[in-house]
């Protein structure tokens, strides 16, 4: 199996570049040269030394001792909260804001959902002293507030986004039409494994340093380069993809993505999109998402703003499609359950996309001395609020315990 | 031959007016077009409302989510233009996402749309190279036009191969802006239509987006065979009063 695009974009039946033609010299710009700014020895060094000593890589692999009694297993937390910004999203902004840079782009525009991403853009940008524009969806700006406060003192401005349901979907709609207006100066930092070719293979090269360390990491704690499972969740999909990069081929690693189920699958109030979704293009690409019969992309919904999309990266498409991976979900509740309970057994606040990967541990079937690697994207701090809201609810289980 | 390349062999200044179907009330889109017809229009372009419309603007993103809480559907767009096939032959266009092709599955939606009598389709974000592979055989043999865009940014050899695959006319973006932001046709602007005219194309051109009034419509028809006007129209839908008079007022402020 062959889990690279082809050159034109297409991961099996998922991928290419479905844009409108105002778009076609931008993003054809990119197709052109990305790999060869990539795999560039300058690019590289830059690259490697800006994770290293901005980002903080290696983050570590941590054997979470507490949670692998719990469940009678190893497991492992690959630690990318630990990141500078508190997320994965940063090892994609340094890439891509080095390819920024290396085509000569001087306005930076993002999209954002729980504000990760858009933290980690006007980061990169302040860095490298470019103007940033972050889009972002109303109810998203209100309910990660703490996010918008960091993005707006790194100096980016963040534009909401007010249509449809006026979250990721409705950011990454409006960044793109700042981009069709701007097609001269204006670099697009997409956020995820989504959008048009080349940026689904583009971030998950720049993600795939996750794998990368897991590999040495495994080998050195466990004496294998490889794990048994790996759990990771999906909104567009980034840290999946990079967590799961280096293991696609090794058919003997279970890769496991978690998507959001909010309410619940049949509830119409849900962001699993592999149970509820169909083929169709969203964002220039052709995957899976949620839609009606008449093709209008549904409104999505979960209580972790960074898995609130309805679509996934065609990549994820592929790998559930030829099974893979297998894809599994968690509700709200679930995921906030495995929030706490990895909170109170490791001292570890996790953000709460990274929860719902964590709340697979009680769907999976899980066995002594196997090595689990839950991918942990990102850290709680963003995500207080709405913790706190259910902090009586997890005290009270705890008393009666 | 069918309706739209008709019309380019009889005709100059062509003003075509783009409306939202369904908007602003479900079963007006029957109405606005024979109005527009009587007001002297020479081609109209409906748009089939979709959720998430990348190449448009706010004006027609607003009318399409409107639309959609009417609670248009493609079934109902595909009824509304038999109802006017009876009453006018008009050029007629569907405007829409590659997405709803194919939720309504693509073959089926392309016969229904001929067997209704449309007469040319665009599809924005339909890349040319799927086209080639997949749709043009069966959009030719139903003998509908597909109707490509160029941008200020489409280099000259991709302008040739999007003027190949075209038919009736070549959508000319008047610069590199989404729908209803006011364009100056200026300097910059008309370097590049005369780069475009020098070509020779096969088709004629049409200048859209940013056409909004009689002025940048007089200027699109110096630089082209005419123009496509969306936005600006959809605002003046949205007005108080008649809508009846609101369509007769508006072209004849394009043009009377």
């Amino acid at each position: 199996m062959n889990y690279s695009p082809d050159k034109y974009g297409f991961y099996g039946d998922f991928g290419g570049a479905f844009i409108p033609e105002m778009l076609y010299s931008n993003v054809e710009l990119l197709r052109q040269n990305y790999v060869g700014i990539i795999e560039s020895k300058s690019f590289q060094t830059a690259f490697k030394k800006l994770l290293q000593d901005y980002a903080g890589r290696p983050t570590p692999l941590y054997f979470a001792r507490r949670l692998s009694e719990k469940y009678q297993t190893n497991i492992f937390l690959k630690r990318e909260d630990l990141n500078h910004t508190g997320a994965h999203k940063i090892n994609n902004t340094i890439g891509q804001i080095l390819v920024a840079q290396r085509l000569g782009k001087k306005r930076i525009i993002a999209e954002t959902g729980a504000g990760q991403h858009g933290v980690a853009t006007a980061t990169v940008a302040a860095l490298m002293g470019l103007e940033c524009i972050v889009y972002m969806g109303e109810v998203d700006m209100a309910r990660q507030a703490p996010n918008v406060a960091r993005m707006r003192m790194l100096g980016a401005e963040v534009r909401p986004a007010k249509s449809g349901s006026r979250t990721l979907k409705d950011a990454t709609n409006e960044a793109i039409r700042d981009w069709i207006n701007h097609p001269k100066d204006t670099y697009y930092l997409i956020g995820s494994v989504v959008g048009p070719h080349p940026y689904p293979d583009m971030v998950t090269r720049f993600q795939s340093v996750i794998s990368r360390e897991m590999k040495i990491q495994l080998l050195e704690k466990t004496g294998r380069d490889y794990p048994d499972k790996i759990i990771a969740c999906v909104g567009g999909g980034s840290n999946a993809a990079g967590a799961f990069y280096h293991y696609l081929d090794r058919e003997n690693v279970e890769l496991i993505a978690v998507e959001a189920e909010g309410l619940g699958v049949d509830s119409g109030q849900t962001a699993a999109t592999t149970q509820t979704g169909s083929k169709g293009i969203i964002h220039g690409s052709k995957t899976l998402l949620m839609q009606n019969e008449e093709g209008q992309i549904t409104e999505p919904y979960s209580i972790s703003a960074g898995l609130d999309y309805p679509g996934i990266g065609p990549l994820h498409a592929h790998l559930f499609k030829s099974r893979r991976g297998t894809f599994l979900g968690a509700t709200d509740t679930e995921a906030l359950q495995a929030a706490f309970e990895l909170t109170r057994l490791e001292g570890i606040i996790p953000a709460l996309e990274s929860a719902h990967a964590l709340a697979a541990l009680k769907k999976i079937e899980l066995h002594p001395g196997e090595n689990v690697v839950i991918n942990l994207s990102g850290r709680g701090d963003k995500d207080m609020e709405t913790y706190l809201n259910h902090l009586d609810e997890y005290n009270n289980d705890k008393n009666g315990k | 031959m069918n309706k739209i390349e008709q019309l380019f062999q009889q005709k100059k200044d062509i003003l075509n007016i783009y409306l939202t179907a369904g908007f602003p009330k479900l079963a007006d889109t029957v109405k606005i077009v024979l109005e527009l017809e009587k007001a002297g229009v020479d081609m109209v372009e409906i748009g089939m409302p979709f959720s998430d419309p990348l190449a448009d603007g706010p004006v027609i993103q607003h009318s399409s989510t409107e639309a959609i809480k009417n609670g248009i559907r493609l079934e109902m767009i595909f009824d509304q233009i038999r109802e006017i096939r009876k009453h006018s032959q008009i050029p007629l266009i569907l405007m829409g996402y590659l997405n709803q092709l194919m939720a309504y599955g693509e073959k089926a939606f392309l016969e229904e749309a001929a067997q209704c009598g449309v007469d040319g389709l665009i599809i924005p974000d339909l890349p040319v190279e799927i086209y080639q592979k997949q749709y043009k055989q069966m959009v030719e043999d139903l003998n509908l036009d597909m109707i490509f865009l160029i941008s200020p940014q489409t280099e000259t050899g991709r302008i040739k191969l999007l003027d190949a695959e075209s038919r009736g006319f070549l959508y000319v973006v008047s610069s590199s802006s989404i729908t209803g932001q006011k364009a100056d046709l200026q300097q910059a602007q008309k370097s590049y239509f005369d780069r475009i005219n020098r070509m020779n194309l096969r088709n004629p051109t049409l200048i859209g987006f940013g056409i909004s009034d009689r002025k940048s419509y007089e200027a699109a028809c110096r630089n082209a065979s005419g123009a496509i006007i969306g936005s600006a129209f959809i605002r003046a839908l949205e007005k108080e009063g008649l809508l009846k008079q609101h369509v007769h007022d508006f072209v004849k402020s394009i043009r009377s």
